[in-house]
């Protein structure tokens, strides 16, 4: 182009439109790569017409059938990709770079789909609460458009209507989980926290039973998501003004000073260190904020609390495996050259997170926020490895990441299980005696209880091994102190509760403790299966781990 | 491969845990007779460990050693040198005597859910707290120690919270708010204990690489692995720290009277008799074995700390109203001795504290079961209540009696020839402390003797006039160890001898030489 071509900052001259259009490459897609994604997305748009076009009463189980055979799909391809050695050997980014394809997207992968599908059991239970004019209810609002108490919520529920569009939206979740972690351009990191965040807007306003609660859970949710999306956004366009590029490989060249061209466009911003420093943390504010650490926390109890515990359990466990799934690939591969920046950072927020979900843990007396607060301090010992930088630390979030998500499901399915008139009988004061009226039930939530507080011989002891293993590696042997203190001040309400399940007088009118299907005795199975086995033998877990540690770039 | 035998001592009282627990609700007594045939099966084992192992031979013994968690650095490494042979004898000793005595404690009082099962809990517990102790003894893998020494709390937490004395001075709903605090107390102390520890043993980790002990101190020895001072330093705080704990050394111990007051008397035994004693063991290998010049380094204070916890727990034995804290606060002192003797750094000392630790173990057996048997009768804790006891049942009076003398250190009975080691291994190195110590003996004389004329002399109380004495089974329970007791008074061989080379070994790590050429004290 010639000197009139120069670049003016509002328009450019059309020379390159009169290049024949015909030369536009199609885009060059890997579907074997991307199958694991596109299966569940595939599901989901199958799922919404299942909604459309099935008769109501055969809906259930089309979509519990749609769902199953995508998850686990969706989970064989990821097991037969990492199986030809794309977690290793043959790592890439595909998609034209919006995807990459290694280890730690497909272990995050892995456990997203597996948590997911322990989670879509609990969805699926239709035992806990009595029929209803002899149908049928799960956890979920018989119509959400009908307003709470109304004549049209009574019409619906005497009509049988069940809420069963959580399906598909689930999968849609899912889908955006799925490439949140594995984005690898920061447009594509964005299009994914929308398809994960909405979906579970919408379902944690979806409660069959305190249905206000649930529905300001999720405006809450919503809200704070919205300006945690807006943040990240902003965070987005200012690194593209720093680097040219949405591309994960080069901003993080441009970052370590090898530029391979500069946009003309941008030219005047690129490489200015204000734009990088501004952007970097507000992206990764807004994953801080689905992580929930402190101080983006706030939200966590709240909608912990109103949403249906089913969905509780799985965003807790699967959006926690995502995020940091994000967060992740972030700072190791784009932001590495700013080490020396983000991890004074997030050493602050790492320690403020552990020690303030311990702390305010201590004080609640409702078991979901409870479980709200100790999700915020598992936060704060998982940024404690992220904070390692090295190869083990990576290789131990990601092990970590699986133990808690799977103890997490397990925990919030136990919690459904308890119930009393109102429902689900989430105050501690009730479940005072739980431990002589069902002691099989009371000793499984314990041993969730002693996973979270990381007694040996369980999952929960591993990874915090794991991840203060690699902070003391990596040099950050204060943050394993602070880890060991705040595991000590957790470890005081975990032990309140089951003080209060075994050693406490049961209540006249206590809790009972509802007889779930095989579909909800299977999720705290597994729950409970894997807790036992990543504790007692997890060299196999940790090896897989340790294969999958590598970023690719 | 040689048959496990250190494996199969402690698997045998796991799978009795879990046989135990699965026995159905209505049978009871086939849980108990089960728990009861589970833990004498474990002892025949230990006695097979103590007569397989070698005194003179290698440091550690009957070894095993497989891959476990490779990621880590942990390998499943078990090994027996003649002080956890001693103690793993005694653990297994002291269980069917635990069972038995706690025969009826935990028959439900009422009937609870078709599905709840306290009796089968309550052995199984017991079982399951064996199983991990005799590991923690044999492990030579730091993490695989770490693990049980952290595990067994949660047995021991529900032992403690879940089932307390039958009679309670202000009803049970009271017992049972006492009895989580207790439970919690111990607990959450030994938790602390043990997160900080686990900040060492990562520590160790990063600076050694794996978690052998034998390696760890090959490595040392040969200038391998080289630790900075301060890095010795604050491993060993870390790992002390959860063993004083455990131990317990004033000013943690507070834990301890709670716990021990509120808990069952077989449990109480089971705390300070097996439990704690993982504690002291751990100092001797752990403190000293991995960080010999640190350990050299806080002599003086672990000696100042273990003296106070003498003379402290003595004399707050001496104003107690309660039979079950007078005995609590005696172990603290007691405890105080096996520290002192530990790191008096003097073989005299060293095996003294061993020897001290499998006789307080026994001694304090027989004090505390049978003060249970007392609490039992009259349904009260409280000295005051009793009185003339021995007019009405002298047996119970007379192993009282001998108890008591033993937790005095009477000549003649096992803790004499402890006591008396430790003083002398302590007093030629440092008289001072030796000196201040031999007062701790002088108030046992009066907290023992006092408990014993409260309650058993004197004009008999109308409550206890019609008191029944000791039972076949009590006498089951009491008269071997009271047996036990009076033959190693006076012949503590057997014991020194498996004790002697592993003190040498220990004495060595630490690079220390008695002060003057060895006494042939006890033998």
């Amino acid at each position: 182009m010639s000197a009139t071509a120069a670049v003016h900052s509002l328009w450019t001259t059309a020379a390159a439109a009169a290049e024949p259009i015909a030369k536009i490459d199609a885009p060059k897609i890997e579907y074997g790569q991307l199958a694991p994604m596109l299966i569940v997305v595939g599901a989901a748009i199958v799922g919404i017409t299942v909604e459309a076009f099935v008769p109501r009463k055969s809906r259930y189980y089309a979509q519990m059938f749609v769902s199953v055979v995508a998850l686990a799909a969706a989970f064989a391809a990821v097991v037969a990709l990492a199986a030809n050695g794309y977690a290793t050997t043959k790592a890439g980014i595909a998609a034209m770079g919006a995807i990459a394809v290694d280890g730690p997207a497909l272990f995050l992968q892995g456990t997203i789909l597996l948590t997911a599908l322990v989670g879509l059991f609990t969805f699926a239970e239709r035992r806990l609460d009595p029929e209803v004019h002899g149908n049928r209810v799960d956890s979920f609002a018989a119509q959400a458009a009908a307003v709470p108490g109304s004549e049209s919520e009574k019409k619906a529920v005497r009509a049988g209507f069940t809420t069963t569009e959580v399906f598909p939206l689930l999968l849609f979740a899912v889908a955006g989980m799925l490439v949140f972690p594995a984005a690898n351009d920061l447009l594509t990191l964005f299009v994914a926290l929308e398809v994960l965040s909405l979906p579970l807007y919408l379902m944690c306003a979806l409660a069959r039973r305190k249905r206000l609660m649930s529905q300001e859970a999720a405006v809450k949710y919503f809200l704070l998501g919205a300006f945690a999306s807006a943040f990240m956004l902003f965070g987005i366009a200012l690194l593209y003004g720093y680097a040219g590029s949405m591309s994960y490989a080069t901003i993080a060249q441009v970052v370590e000073g090898t530029v391979p061209e500069i946009t003309p466009a941008l030219a005047a911003t690129t490489g200015n260190d204000a734009l990088l420093l501004t952007g970097a943390a507000l992206v990764v504010m807004g994953l801080l904020f689905k992580v929930g650490a402190v101080p983006f926390h706030m939200w966590t109890p709240d909608v912990y609390q109103g949403a249906p515990t089913p969905v509780t359990g799985f965003m807790a466990a699967a959006t926690k495996v995502a995020a940091f799934g994000a967060l992740l690939r972030i700072l190791y591969v784009v932001l590495p050259g700013l080490r020396w920046d983000w991890r004074p950072v997030m050493w602050g927020v790492a320690i403020v997170t552990m020690l303030a979900g311990a702390i305010v843990a201590i004080t609640q007396t409702d078991i979901k926020r409870l479980l709200a607060y100790s999700s915020i301090a598992h936060a704060g010992f998982i940024l404690a490895g992220v904070i390692a930088a090295t190869p083990s630390g990576i290789s131990s979030v990601l092990f970590y990441l699986a133990a808690y998500s799977f103890v997490t499901i397990g925990a919030f399915a136990v919690v459904t299980l308890v119930r009393d008139a109102g429902g689900e009988a989430t105050h501690l004061s009730k479940w005072a005696g739980l431990g002589r009226r069902s002691p099989l039930v009371a000793a499984v939530f314990a041993v969730f209880l002693l996973a979270f507080a990381g007694i040996p011989l369980t999952s929960g002891f591993s990874g915090k091994f794991a991840v203060f293993k690699a902070a003391a590696e990596g040099g950050a042997a204060p943050l394993v102190v602070v880890g060991v203190i705040s595991s000590a001040i957790a470890a005081f309400f975990y032990i309140r509760v089951i003080v209060l399940m075994f050693f406490s007088e049961p209540r006249p009118e206590g809790p009972t403790v509802a007889v779930p299907s095989p579909l909800t005795m299977t999720a705290i199975g597994v729950g409970v299966a894997v807790t036992v086995v990543l504790g007692v033998a997890p060299q196999y877990f940790l090896e897989l781990a340790g294969d999958a540690g590598v970023f690719v770039r | 491969m040689s048959f496990p035998l250190l494996t199969a001592t402690a698997a045998l009282p796991a799978i009795g845990a879990i046989a135990t627990a699965a026995v159905p609700a209505a049978k009871r007594t086939a849980a108990k007779w089960l728990a009861l045939l589970f833990s004498l099966a474990t002892l025949v084992l230990a006695i097979v460990v103590l007569v397989r192992f070698e005194p003179g031979g290698d440091r550690y013994q009957l070894t095993e050693s497989h891959a476990w968690i490779a990621d880590f650095g942990v390998r499943y490494e078990l090994g027996v040198d003649g002080i956890a042979v001693a103690l793993i004898a005694l653990t297994a000793l002291l269980i069917p005597f635990i069972v038995l005595a706690g025969w009826h404690d935990a028959d439900p009082l009422e009937t609870g859910s078709r599905r709840w099962r306290p009796t089968q809990g309550f052995f199984a517990l017991i079982l399951a707290v064996e199983a991990m102790v005799i590991l923690s003894f044999e492990a030579t893998d730091v993490f695989l120690f770490y693990i049980f020494f952290e595990a067994m709390l949660i047995p021991m937490y529900f032992l403690i919270g879940g089932f307390g004395d039958r009679a309670h001075e202000h009803g049970e709903e009271k017992a049972a708010t006492q009895r989580s605090y207790a439970a919690v107390k111990f607990l959450l102390y030994n938790l602390a204990g043990g997160l900080i520890m686990l900040a060492a043993v990562i520590g160790l980790y990063v600076v050694a690489g794996n978690f052998s002990l034998t390696e760890i101190a090959a490595a040392r020895a040969s200038g391998e692995l080289e630790m900075s001072t301060n890095t010795e330093r604050w491993l060993f705080l870390g790992f002390f720290f959860a063993f004083a704990v455990k131990a317990p050394l004033w000013p943690l111990h507070t834990w301890l009277p709670n716990a021990m007051q509120e808990s069952t008397a077989p449990v109480a035994v089971l705390i300070t008799a097996v439990v704690d004693k993982v504690g002291t063991f751990a100092m001797l290998r752990f403190c000293l074995g991995l960080f010999p010049e640190a350990s050299k380094w806080a002599t003086p204070v672990v000696l100042v700390l273990a003296v106070v916890s003498i003379i402290y727990g003595a004399l707050l034995a001496v104003g107690q109203r309660d039979m079950k804290r007078l005995i609590a606060y005696a172990s603290i002192s007691h405890f105080g001795f096996i520290v002192m003797g530990i790191f008096a750094m003097t073989s005299q000392g060293q095996s003294g504290a061993t020897l001290y630790m499998v006789n307080h173990g026994i001694s304090t057996a027989v004090l505390m079961l049978i003060a249970g048997f007392l609490i039992s009768r009259r349904g009260s804790r409280l000295i005051a209540d009793y009185g003339g006891v021995q007019k009405v049942a002298p047996v119970l009076a007379g192993t009282f009696l001998i108890g008591g003398l033993a937790t005095l250190s009477l000549p003649g009975l096992a803790p004499f020839v402890s006591e008396f080691l430790v003083l002398v291994g302590t007093f030629t190195r440092y008289p001072v402390i030796g000196i201040v110590a031999t007062f701790g003996i002088v108030l046992a004389a009066l907290y023992v003797l006092v408990l014993y004329q409260r309650t058993m002399t004197g004009p008999v109380k109308p409550e206890v006039s019609a008191m029944p004495d000791l039972r076949v089974r009590e006498i089951a329970v009491v008269a071997p160890l009271v047996v036990l007791l009076v033959f190693l008074g006076v012949y503590p061989k057997p014991l020194t001898d498996v004790v002697n080379p592993a003190v040498e070994h220990t004495m060595s790590d630490v690079q220390k030489k008695d002060p003057r050429p060895e006494v042939e004290a006890a033998k």
